[in-house]
């Protein structure tokens, strides 16, 4: 259904906004495109990918978010166009090259996209972006739908090659994952010949000569912004309100306006090129209306800076009155949708905002309150589930109080009960191994307690050689838990340097996690999550262990990955003269505490039922039965 | 049907892996097809594992509508699992919504441990029947796992609103755009899956 490399000018086709970016990129003809796998950003890097491979650009799933960044900054270097893509964390991660190459600056368009999660709906975080384009004083731009999420992504390119500078680019997940139609521009020329100009050097040094240098180019950036087409006053010539707004809220704000029926009362000052501030705009729009409302997600990004130049300017355009997330007028946090803005608006216009008739909207919230809530957890038979029941049983036969300290992956679900409530600390990509090793360094200071870190296959790759490293060195003890599921499974199973596979599909070598780690000066160790008592004994004895760096690995491919490929290994079964159900004294164990959506309580019959259609034959249940009472039969056998 | 209003909102909603996010594509494009404006909102979040997804398809003849829908504007609702049609009224629902459901639940995982209660699927529609303008009803899972992938519910759901002439588009327009994005084998089973839904549907 999608359209990426077509030589279409002008026909319509329905994309993703991550596809759409990715369509942007193309018709700028960007050679090099690379990025580490989070969503709401997954898609861009995996839809080049897929269109890449015959077309003389390179497309990679880089090991960290820096790696992408400086991977695309070679490109640049050489004149060719490079795209780097990442989610709002992975800005983090990649920050550190990013602000010192703002100050050398670039040649070939260098375009850094990073696709916010406003209200988190797929992080741990939702942390606004738009924050570095202020910090590192790098254009910024937000598409508001679909078709500017294309346009401005080709554009971006265009610009970073007049300014010599890296241009961010601002996604939200309500633009990368929305679909809409979007028309296609005319894809680029060849690009050209790769070149490393050699009398150009990309140092930034002396630095306050090459800030000076980069306040310069912001400058002029801000004088191209005056005249984007990405920024346009919409609305009667003096409205009651003007609302000042940027990106996805761009739609909020006029659906608020529709919802209200009071397009004729609301201007519109709508930024696309939004860092630095078109101040010549910006102002022309603030003489329009004494009441000026800010409608954009999460931070009040626009608010601070539109009120520091209203400031600065102050004895010309008179009192206003600022409303926004900084004012208390939309909520602090979380995302925005037509409901919040309309809520906003009507109060600050004196109407109402009745979106239903309040009684049929209290009997439709009764009738919903029926639907049980669906916790999310590990699938039918992900070794994860295994791995925790594991540690649990480990930490509870150790008998000191052990913990374990938590990283990015699907695994990070196990602060929650289908982790069986194990993992107490979750913060950054590597952040398991770093905290947990500083916990062996506390022993010295009295800490009695041991730690235990888990961390996946991509995420070791990613960030969590430093903290192995540190730990190898500073000393200490710690025990980490690779659980190597042989993919990115939380993203949607990309390839990284442990699966012998690139995003284009080639053969790579495949890196070998236990020579790593060897070579790291850990002792090593392999278990099989899905032998439990294998596994406990493992992390028993490993627990035991004094100082040192201590590495298990609990290995088994991902559920999800391999029911793709092939079926069940085992038929499962109740046995129903030994499951005793109530009577039993495990207190229901397998449906109450293990809690595989495999596996359901049977309140009719009064004992565990196996659910056909979720289970996928793992048989690890058997062996949590104190009763024997589940039965597993090689799968083809019973066929 | 003709669209008799300025512009359509229709939810398409299930759980993770019920093919929900490939029904509103398909849906999109025929909406496309037929010369409207259209936006799609999807919330996946972490989709795959139990979550429900849900799918805003905004259908315009003028405007460029916003990917979420507001409270209570919903004018149809596909519900491929029955408490998340319900789940969806208790936000996007007003008298006027009509909804088509498929009737076979997918237990929660709190459910299935025996710790809450899924109600009756019986109260369900009755509950559904009383908050919205109409309900329609089919086991499109059975038609699924009949045809051998119980995924193509999600095209039986779309064959029995496009049949009830509940959204704008016919049986052409939906084969033209899976003749599009198809390989053959797969189309003719999509069509199949299309016309037992449309002809399966009752009115609840």
């Amino acid at each position: 259904m999608t359209a990426i490399n077509q030589d279409a000018p002008g026909r319509t086709a329905l994309l993703m906004g991550n596809e759409a970016i990715a369509r942007g990129a193309v018709e700028a003809g960007v050679s090099v495109c690379a990025g580490y796998p989070g969503n709401p950003s997954s898609e861009i890097i995996a839809t080049l990918a897929q269109a890449g491979p015959d077309l003389g650009r390179h497309v990679e799933w880089s090991v960290n978010e820096k790696v992408a960044l400086e991977t695309a900054m070679a490109a640049s270097f050489t004149g060719l166009r490079g795209l780097a893509v990442m989610k709002q964390n992975g800005l983090n991660v990649a920050a550190d090259a990013l602000m010192t190459l703002a100050m050398t600056g670039c040649r070939g368009g260098l375009v850094v996209v990073v696709c916010d999660d406003p209200g988190a709906i797929s992080s741990n975080n939702e942390e606004d972006t738009r924050a570095f384009a202020k910090i590192g004083d790098l254009p910024l731009l937000e598409p508001a739908h679909i078709q500017e999420a294309k346009d401005i992504t080709r554009w971006a390119f265009e610009l970073s090659e007049k300014l010599a500078l890296p241009v961010l680019v601002r996604s939200t997940t309500r633009v990368s994952h929305a679909r809409g139609a979007v028309v296609l521009g005319e894809l680029a020329q060849e690009p050209p010949q790769p070149w490393f100009d050699a009398s150009a050097p990309f140092i930034s040094v002396p630095p306050t000569a090459a800030h000076q240098a980069l306040k310069d180019k912001l400058k002029r950036a801000g004088e191209i912004f005056e005249q984007s087409p990405f920024n346009y006053y919409q609305g009667p010539k003096n409205p009651e309100l003007l609302v000042v707004t940027s990106g996805v809220d761009l739609l909020y704000t006029q659906e608020a306006a529709l919802l209200l029926q009071a397009e004729e009362r609301i201007g519109i000052c709508k930024l696309g090129a939004t860092w630095p501030l078109p101040e010549k705009f910006v102002l022309d729009c603030l003489r329009r209306s004494d009441r000026i409302l800010f409608v954009e997600e999460v931070d009040a990004f626009l608010e601070d800076n539109v009120m520091a130049l209203a400031a600065r300017h102050g004895a010309a355009l008179g009192p206003k009155e600022f409303l926004g997330r900084g004012s208390g007028a939309l909520p602090r946090v979380g995302e925005t949708n037509p409901d919040l803005a309309a809520t906003a608006l009507a109060k600050i216009l004196g109407t109402e905002y009745s979106p239903r008739d309040p009684e049929y909207a209290a009997q439709a919230r009764e009738a919903a309150a029926l639907a049980p809530e669906r916790q999310i957890g590990f699938c039918a038979g992900c070794p994860h589930r295994a791995s925790y029941w594991s540690i649990k049983n480990a930490l509870a036969l150790d008998g000191r109080k052990g913990f374990v300290v938590g990283d990015i992956g699907c695994y990070s679900m196990g602060f929650g009960p289908s982790g069986f409530f194990q993992l107490k600390t979750l913060h950054a990509m590597g952040s398991g191994p770093g905290v947990a090793g500083a916990m062996g360094r506390l022993a010295a200071l009295g800490l009695d307690q041991p730690a235990l870190t888990v961390i996946g296959d991509s995420t070791f790759f990613h960030a969590a050689l430093p903290a192995l490293a540190n730990a190898s060195y500073n000393g200490g003890k710690l025990l980490t838990l690779i659980l190597d599921n042989s993919a990115t499974a939380m993203t949607g199973f990309q390839p990284h340097p442990g699966t012998g596979l690139t995003a284009m599909g080639k053969d790579a070598q495949v890196l070998d996690i236990e020579a790593v780690c060897r070579a790291l000066g850990a002792h090593v160790e392999v278990a099989d999550p899905f032998d439990l008592e294998d596994s406990c004994q493992a992390l028993t004895r490993l627990l035991k262990r004094e100082n040192g760096l201590h590495v298990l690995i609990m290995r088994r491919e991902c559920a999800l990955k391999r029911s793709k490929r092939e079926g069940p290994s085992y038929k499962m079964s109740i046995d129903p003269e030994r499951c005793l159900g109530q009577e039993c004294g495990c207190n229901r164990l397998c449906t109450r505490i293990f809690k595989c959506p495999g596996l359901s309580w049977d309140k009719d019959a009064g004992r565990a039922r196996i659910e056909e259609t979720i289970c996928i034959g793992c048989g690890v249940c058997t062996q949590i039965c104190p009763g024997s009472a589940i039965i597993a039969e090689p799968a083809k056998e019973a066929a | 049907m003709t669209l008799n209003r300025d512009f359509q909102n229709v939810i398409i909603t299930g759980v993770g892996g019920q093919g929900n996010v490939l029904a509103s594509q398909i849906l999109a494009q025929m909406m496309l097809n037929q010369g409207f404006k259209v936006t799609i909102g999807e919330t996946l979040g972490v989709s795959q594992r139990g979550g429900s997804v849900m799918s805003h398809l905004r259908i315009s003849r003028e405007r460029r509508l916003s990917p979420q829908i507001p409270e209570g504007k919903a004018h149809l609702v596909l519900t491929l699992e029955p408490v998340e049609g319900l789940r969806v009224l208790g936000t996007y629902g007003n008298p006027e919504t009509r909804m088509v459901a498929n009737t076979k639940p997918v237990y929660p995982i709190g459910v299935l441990a025996g710790e809450a209660e899924y109600p009756p699927v019986e109260t369900i529609t009755q509950k559904i029947k009383e908050l919205t303008a109409g309900l329609w009803t089919l086991d499109a899972t059975r038609i699924g796992t009949e045809m051998g992938a119980p995924i193509l519910a999600n095209i039986a759901l779309l064959g029995a609103a496009v049949g009830l002439d509940l959204i704008q588009g016919d049986r052409e327009v939906f084969e033209k755009v899976i003749q599009e994005i198809m390989p053959q084998a797969k189309a003719a089973a999509n069509l199949e899956a299309f016309d037992r839904g449309a002809g399966e549907v009752e009115a609840a």
